[in-house]
């Protein structure tokens, strides 16, 4: 049987639907995730999608962070599960703690929404074990706070022990500390990324199929664990 | 009924975008003495008996927790209304 990967849907949840078809093509199946529940038994591993979980009330993921989902993604998360948050997702993840650090408005005001270009550099991470030390991918960003910021000590150490998974490149898009597109925990388990890999996973749609190997990585994990 | 009132505001160091935009237009608007302008929340809780210890550490509690992302955020409860 083929591993089975959660992706949770928030109100205001929006790209839930494309995380899974993601999941499909990867060669997981695929399991939908209600914030109301608390059950994980009948998945491996979860995504938090992107969108506006919550209207982004209070703070972007601030809302959420609090569902009875979370409760069990948070223990499950501590105990090893393969957890990736992809935008909103990568905002709940920081607010629920299981990664360091804040998602703040993008520096210039504006929404962005374009191919972004960025440099992968951690491949032992859940979500990036499938990709090659240093190699490019463009994949879509689209976000109005995806500024990642944190104290000078949390950045050293993030790229003192290699969990910065990947950098922007030819131009930061919205004043992300240190050019920081995604961090994984210490473990490698949890994973949040600003840009959408699960847009860039099907030849015709999007800008290239860089997105799959997320999505692949987790497998080859789940399969080989 | 007893108010609290809990103010929350980006720290000094984490750029404002907002209370930089209300600042430029400010200036545009011909108000030159406004040197900057920082934007911040404001939470007013009505509570149900005192606001004595015990439920002013619930409040910082929550404050902590939800209210405020002390990342990014510091805060103050003030009670308005005992």
């Amino acid at each position: 049987m083929s591993p089975r990967v959660g992706v949770v849907t928030f109100p205001g949840s929006l790209d839930d639907r494309d995380a899974q078809r993601a999941i499909r093509l990867a060669g997981a199946e695929p399991v939908a995730l209600w914030h109301g529940t608390t059950d994980l038994s009948e998945v491996d591993a979860v995504v938090l999608p992107g969108g506006f979980s919550y209207g982004d009330y209070l703070r972007a993921g601030a809302i959420a962070r609090f569902a009875p989902i979370m409760t069990s993604i948070i223990d499950a998360a501590n105990d090893g599960m393969p957890v990736f948050g992809i935008c909103n997702g990568f905002q709940v993840l920081c607010e629920s703690h299981l990664l360091p650090g804040a998602l703040t408005r993008n520096d210039h005001l504006h929404f962005i929404c374009r191919d972004q270009k960025l440099r992968i550099e951690n491949t032992t991470s859940a979500f990036t074990s499938g990709f090659n030390t240093n190699q490019e991918i463009v994949i879509p960003l689209k976000n109005g706070e995806g500024s990642y910021i944190a104290d000078e000590r949390t950045l050293d150490e993030l790229e003192a022990t290699g969990r910065i998974i990947a950098r922007y490149i030819d131009g930061n898009p919205n004043g992300s500390r240190r050019d920081i597109a995604g961090i994984t925990n210490e473990a490698g388990n949890v994973v949040g990324l600003m840009p959408h890999p699960e847009h860039a996973v099907e030849a015709g749609f999007g800008p290239s199929l860089d997105g799959l190997t997320f999505f692949t990585s987790v497998l080859s994990r789940l399969v080989n664990a | 009924m007893a108010r609290v009132a809990v103010d929350v505001m980006l720290k000094s160091e984490i750029l404002d975008p907002q209370g930089k935009a209300v600042e430029r237009a400010a200036d545009r608007l011909g108000y030159s003495t406004i040197a900057s302008v920082r934007q911040g929340k404001r939470f007013e809780l009505q509570i149900d008996g005192p606001v004595d210890a015990a439920a002013l550490a619930s409040i910082h509690e929550l404050a902590e927790s939800l209210l405020a992302n002390t990342v990014i955020e510091d805060f103050t409860v003030r009670v308005e209304d005992n």
